[in-house]
């Protein structure tokens, strides 16, 4: 398959690049040379959360055939385009689901216990002064997500290990779970104090997380936020976390990464991480050999793995 | 001079050093007559106001870590249960309390809950670097380094580890061990433990010895009480059993782990990284620790939250309640 070519939109994990370049042909986006002479060549996109594959790539590249994301989510792909011109979609759920359901809770425990502030505290040499002060139980507090699919169950049965009572918001009541349902996200809100966002970006879900919510939230409300920055009305969050109206945040995902609302950086009662939900060693290579199963699965007129269309 | 309605109150003796008070005494005084050597008019030492008044106690409100020694029981024959604020009992002369047949409560299952919270949330800031990542955006260092994810994004693929599959040793399953067990098998985590002896209605397989426990796991979680036989229990031998990716946590006491061998085997990465609650000299902590990035620091607060308080103002209250009214004891610790 060495004359296959196959785009790699921007640099994403050193192992799927090597991967990629010892059985295709690897085209880099980001090195526009090669990308004008080798369009025809290319038949497959390998993006991820940061460059996917819009129309404008799409029309670009006449031949192409499959496009494999290294990532769960899919609001980087045009996929009305993609049904259009019957090209293949592929991404890499599951071998991601605990990884972020992970984070979920650390980003949690962070900003209720202040772990990241007392760590600080310690560094500084602060604690030969005086202690610390009090934080937040976590234990025991009532957790509402939103999107019951594969990671927000993970992020639940992770949240019940720690006694807290479970409740969510989706588009339908999901059979087979004991969770309380609330069909409106803004009822959610109210009737929790740990507000995790978990489901996918869509046209419906876009600033899901609004004016309403955050207020039903509340002063003593967290909202963490593992899914994509524009769940959420971000002006809002930071303008909410600054006059004291929402109680704290823990931010994986930020509506213009790697912009990150300036604002936010001297809160003590938010925590923020680089988009790293996925980012481990174990989980990273999953998801690459996943992206080259595919790939030659699909080169070798073999079933997609993990088709989306 | 006590009034005649709080001479009919019980009678409980606080000992505690001047820094040391607790915020809920005076609901407690609306209960029983509490007598407090700190608070004497003229002041007197402890010595002598205990002498002078307290032959009589049967009971000790002992607050957080102030010691109860051997001279100071012998001044209170009738003595026979002490109350301690704190989890950690190490600060109390037992083997003369099982000679005397003193009973001795801790705040264990009050505790329990948020140790354990702490124990998780910095197992995971240390393996997923949560802490070392709200760092990096602070600094701007994400915006800067944004478009070429270069250095510190790709240096966290080939650090970061995750926690499911891990094997986790946990080093004393008592309650705040039990906590941490249910809390880290819903992240699909191993459980293994070392205790002093097998628990026979536990599932998770037992070690004889904190090296076992080591060489079967990558993530060590250190929560037992400290005694002269645990002191150390965590040393070189066994942080190098856990080898090189493995990560320590501590939320039990600063003696449990040999620091000074920790802190070298972290500085020459030769230990995959270390959450830490306590530390051998609070608030003392080893400078060399504050530049890594694989290391979370955290000064001593595994209790320090207003729901926790309540929760150990419960105990006590019920404790003492039961204690008067002949009625079983909770959080009693067990003599060897």
């Amino acid at each position: 398959m060495n004359n296959i070519g196959v785009l790699m939109t921007c640099p994403m994990f050193k192992y799927l690049e090597q991967e990629l370049e010892t059985r295709f042909n690897l085209i880099k986006l980001w090195n526009t040379e090669f990308l004008k002479k080798n369009s025809s060549s290319i038949k497959a996109v390998v993006g991820n959360t940061k460059v996917g594959a819009d129309a404008e790539l799409i029309d670009s590249l006449p031949n192409l055939e499959i496009v494999a994301s290294y990532s769960v989510g899919l609001d980087k792909i045009d996929l009305d385009k993609c049904k259009e011109r019957g090209i293949k979609v592929t991404n890499t759920p599951d071998v991601l689901t605990d990884d972020v359901a992970d984070l979920a809770i650390g980003l949690t425990l962070a900003v209720l216990r202040k772990i990241c502030v007392s760590d600080q505290f310690v560094r500084s040499g602060k604690w030969i002064n005086g202690d610390f002060g009090l934080a937040s139980k976590f234990s025991g507090k009532s957790v509402g997500i939103v999107g019951l699919g594969r990671i927000g169950s993970a992020i639940a049965k992770r949240a019940e290990a720690f006694d807290c009572l479970i409740s969510y918001h989706s588009r339908s009541k999901k059979p087979n779970t004991n969770y309380k349902y609330y069909s409106n996200i803004v009822d959610l809100a109210a009737n929790c104090e740990i507000l995790i966002v978990a489901c996918a970006l869509t046209e419906e879900t876009h600033h899901i997380v609004n004016r309403k919510v955050i207020d039903a939230l509340g002063p003593k409300g967290i909202l963490i936020n593992i899914g994509r920055g524009a769940h959420v009305n971000e002006p809002e969050v930071v303008s909410a976390l600054l006059e004291g109206r929402l109680g704290g945040a823990g931010l994986d995902v930020f509506e213009n990464e790697p912009e990150v609302p300036e604002e936010l950086l001297t809160l003590e009662n938010v925590v923020l991480v680089p988009h790293v939900g996925s980012d481990t060693e174990e989980t990273s290579k999953a998801m690459a050999d996943l992206v080259i199963s595919n790939l030659e699965a699909h080169f070798s007129d073999e079933p997609l793995l993990t088709p989306v269309l | 001079m006590a009034t005649a309605q709080e001479e009919e109150l019980p009678l409980v003796l606080v000992h505690r050093i001047p820094n040391f008070d607790f915020p809920f005494k005076h609901r407690l005084q609306a209960q029983f007559r509490l007598l407090d050597p700190l608070d004497s008019v003229p002041p007197e030492s402890t010595h002598s106001f205990i002498s002078r008044h307290a032959a009589s106690v049967r009971v000790l409100l002992c607050v957080d870590p102030t010691p109860i020694s051997r001279d100071l029981l012998s001044l209170l024959p009738s003595l026979q249960l002490i109350v301690c604020s704190s989890a950690g009992v190490d600060h109390v002369d037992l083997i003369e309390c099982r000679r005397r047949s003193i009973a001795v409560t801790n705040a264990g299952k009050a505790f329990s809950p948020d140790v354990a919270d702490l124990a998780v949330g910095l197992l995971i800031d240390v393996l997923r670097r949560v802490s070392a990542g709200d760092r990096y955006v602070r600094a701007g260092l994400w915006a800067r380094n944004g478009e070429y994810p270069l250095g510190f994004k790709i240096l966290l693929k080939h650090q970061f580890s995750n926690a499911f599959g891990k094997r986790v040793g946990i080093v004393g399953l008592g309650s705040i061990g039990g906590e941490i067990a249910k809390r880290l098998e819903s992240f699909g985590c191993a459980i293994g433990y070392n205790s002093r002896r097998k628990k026979p209605s536990v599932p998770f397989p037992w070690y004889k010895t904190a090296y076992d426990l080591a060489i079967n796991s990558d993530i060590l979680i250190v929560c037992c009480a400290l005694t002269e036989e645990t002191r150390h229990i965590v040393n070189k031998d066994v942080m190098v059993a856990l080898g090189k990716g493995g990560v320590i946590i501590n939320v039990g006491r600063g003696a449990l782990i040999d620091e000074k061998e920790l802190v070298q085997l972290l500085v020459q990465g030769e230990l995959g990284g270390a959450g830490l609650d306590v530390f051998e000299n609070e608030p003392d902590v080893p400078e060399e620790l504050f530049s890594l990035n694989n290391v979370v620091l955290s000064p001593h607060c595994a209790v320090a939250t207003p729901e926790c308080f309540d929760a150990l103002e419960e105990l006590i209250t019920a404790n003492l309640k039961a204690f008067f009214s002949s009625k079983p004891l909770q959080s009693v610790v067990e003599f060897d």
